[in-house]
């Protein structure tokens, strides 16, 4: 009748079961393991940033133009450039893989087996492969050029990987819709059909919107997610915020005391556009939490 | 919509007989038949898990039957040409539960079926959804989403839902079980004002003193048949078998 709700026999925990139950509730409807950035991590990358600049700072001694952050300084507006494009590569790759994720999710849902077999299966597939593989696989299959008549349209890397990226998260936004509809309570279907409402009013009137509160919370933690994933892409060549640092310390004759300096900061950057995601979805959790 | 078109109102609304159902090796219902007549109030009583409440949602087609017939108004309900939102759309039900939809306003919810099923025109719909609510007596809480509601309030929204849709047959299936006692009467006397109405009700549920007072017919099941039946003024006096006098004498 209720949800049910994993309890302990172990009397240690059971002032947290409660608490352990709300959490496995969570990323079960968020069809995968939660995200959990704290503001204490972005406290330690600023520390081990400032240790490791610091330190280096002073093993090159006072040279004007060659001190580390000098160096660093001068490289930001391009190694920001190529975070430009992990975020194009990312809202790319959620948008397309929602959309994607969206229909497979009710085809989960479908009374056709055929189609409920097919889109599981797909998005076991793609839930379960490394996203690396994933992202080879796009980058060997497709062309890197269409030709439509005359013309020809080049398709650039990042442009791959933004399709690479979108496969896993098309069948994990699968699994959160899957999940989603099938936490709402079977007493919901079940007046709306003695109401006289079609299978197919019932999921659009009643119970998808009931839906949407519930999968936002798990679609921006798997945004959050492939946001951190980007970086893969620069092992393929795209030139994104990894890439260009590479080819920055490349170009500063891979000097190595810049190295810590070089990849905190872009540690950093990725935790402070991450960190407010991940803080937003806690908090809309615990409201909609508390309201159900 | 052709097969009911033998159908008078001096014939039983709800023809159950024999039916069976079963899920997987477990047998819930095992022959059971009941007679309602237009405007009558049936109770069905008896110990949990005796098939009660599955008997109901067999009414209105939730649930397929195995064997036997239900007719409603005239309708076989096992015909697998059945259309079963026709079926719905005469048959009410109210749930222990509520099931109220959570993202939708009190009115909103009554509002809904008669548009969106019933196609009929918002604004006239709106008018009688007000009524409505002011028949379950809840005016002022028009605007109010059902977590806002208390238990009572929520099960009278959902009556009020059911009647929207004008229904010729009402089903309660153990409608105050989940409440608090103290709400438990606002949500039997809607249901009383129903019955002197002329509506035709089968009700699950373990009220006896309410069921003594507003059924013309008392059923009680246990295990999947029924065990006895007869009017309230000697079902409850004269019960012969030791299952329903076991029974009543826990619960009275």
């Amino acid at each position: 009748m209720s949800g049910t709700r994993p309890t302990t026999d172990l009397a240690v925990l059971t002032p947290a079961a409660d608490r352990l139950a709300r959490a496995v509730e969570a990323e079960r409807s968020g069809g995968g393991f939660a995200l959990r950035l704290r503001a204490r991590h972005g406290v330690w990358l600023g520390i081990a940033f400032l240790l490791a600049a610091g330190a280096a700072e002073a093993q090159i001694g006072p040279l004007p133009d060659q001190g580390v952050f000098a160096t660093l300084w001068r490289w930001i507006p391009f190694l920001l450039k190529g975070f430009t494009l992990n975020l194009i590569i990312s809202f790319g790759a959620m948008a397309i893989g929602t959309a994607l994720g969206a229909v497979l999710g009710l085809a989960q849902i479908s009374l056709l087996p055929p189609v409920r077999v097919g889109s599981w299966i797909a998005t076991q597939f793609f839930r379960n492969s490394p996203w690396l593989v994933l992202l080879f696989a796009i980058m060997l299959l497709f062309p890197y050029e269409i030709r439509i008549g005359d013309a020809i349209i080049p398709i650039p890397d990042w442009v791959k990987a933004v399709i690479g990226f979108s496969l896993p998260i098309m069948a994990n936004i699968s699994e959160v819709v899957r999940g989603a509809v099938q936490s709402i309570p079977s007493g919901q279907w079940e007046s709306a059909e003695s109401l006289a409402f079609s299978r197919r009013q019932t999921l659009w009137m009643i119970i998808l919107p009931q839906c949407i509160k519930r999968m936002i919370p798990p679609w921006m933690n798997w945004y959050a997610i492939l946001t951190m994933a980007t970086p893969l892409a620069s092992i393929l060549g795209v030139e994104e915020a990894v890439n260009l640092t590479q080819q920055a310390l490349v170009a500063e004759d891979s000097r190595t005391e810049l190295l810590a300096p070089f990849y905190l900061f872009l540690l950093i950057i990725f935790f402070l556009y991450c960190y407010p995601i991940a803080r937003l979805t806690q908090r809309l959790e615990r409201r909609f939490t508390v309201k159900n | 919509m052709g097969a009911s078109a033998g159908w008078t109102a001096d014939q039983p609304i709800v023809a159950i007989k024999d039916v069976h159902k079963s899920f997987g090796a477990l047998k819930v219902l095992e022959g059971v038949t009941i007679d309602v007549a237009k405007g009558e109030v049936i109770c069905i009583i008896g110990p949990s898990g005796s098939g009660k409440s599955t008997l109901l949602r067999c009414i209105n087609a939730l649930i397929p039957i195995d064997g036997g017939s239900i007719k409603v108004e005239g309708q076989e309900v096992r015909d697998p040409a059945l259309d079963k939102l026709e079926l719905r759309k005469k048959v009410g039900m109210v749930f222990q539960q509520y099931n109220l939809f959570p993202h939708k306003t009190a009115l909103e919810n009554v509002m809904m079926a008669p548009i969106h099923v019933l196609k009929q025109d918002r604004i006239e719909v709106e008018t009688r959804a007000y009524a409505l609510m002011a028949k379950v007596r809840l005016e002022g809480k028009e605007g109010s989403y059902p977590g806002e509601l208390s238990g009572g309030q929520q099960q009278r929204v959902a009556i009020a839902r059911s009647l929207a849709m004008n229904p010729d047959i009402m089903l309660f299936d153990e409608v105050t079980a989940a409440l608090d006692p103290e709400t438990v009467k606002e949500v039997l006397v809607t249901i009383r004002d129903l019955a002197e109405e002329g509506m035709t009700c089968l009700l699950v549920t373990h009220e006896m003193g309410f069921a003594r007072e507003i059924a013309d017919h008392i059923y009680f099941t246990d295990r999947g048949v029924i065990v006895e039946h007869g009017p309230p003024a000697t079902f409850f006096t004269e019960a012969s078998d030791p299952r329903t006098r076991e029974f009543l004498s826990q619960i009275l």
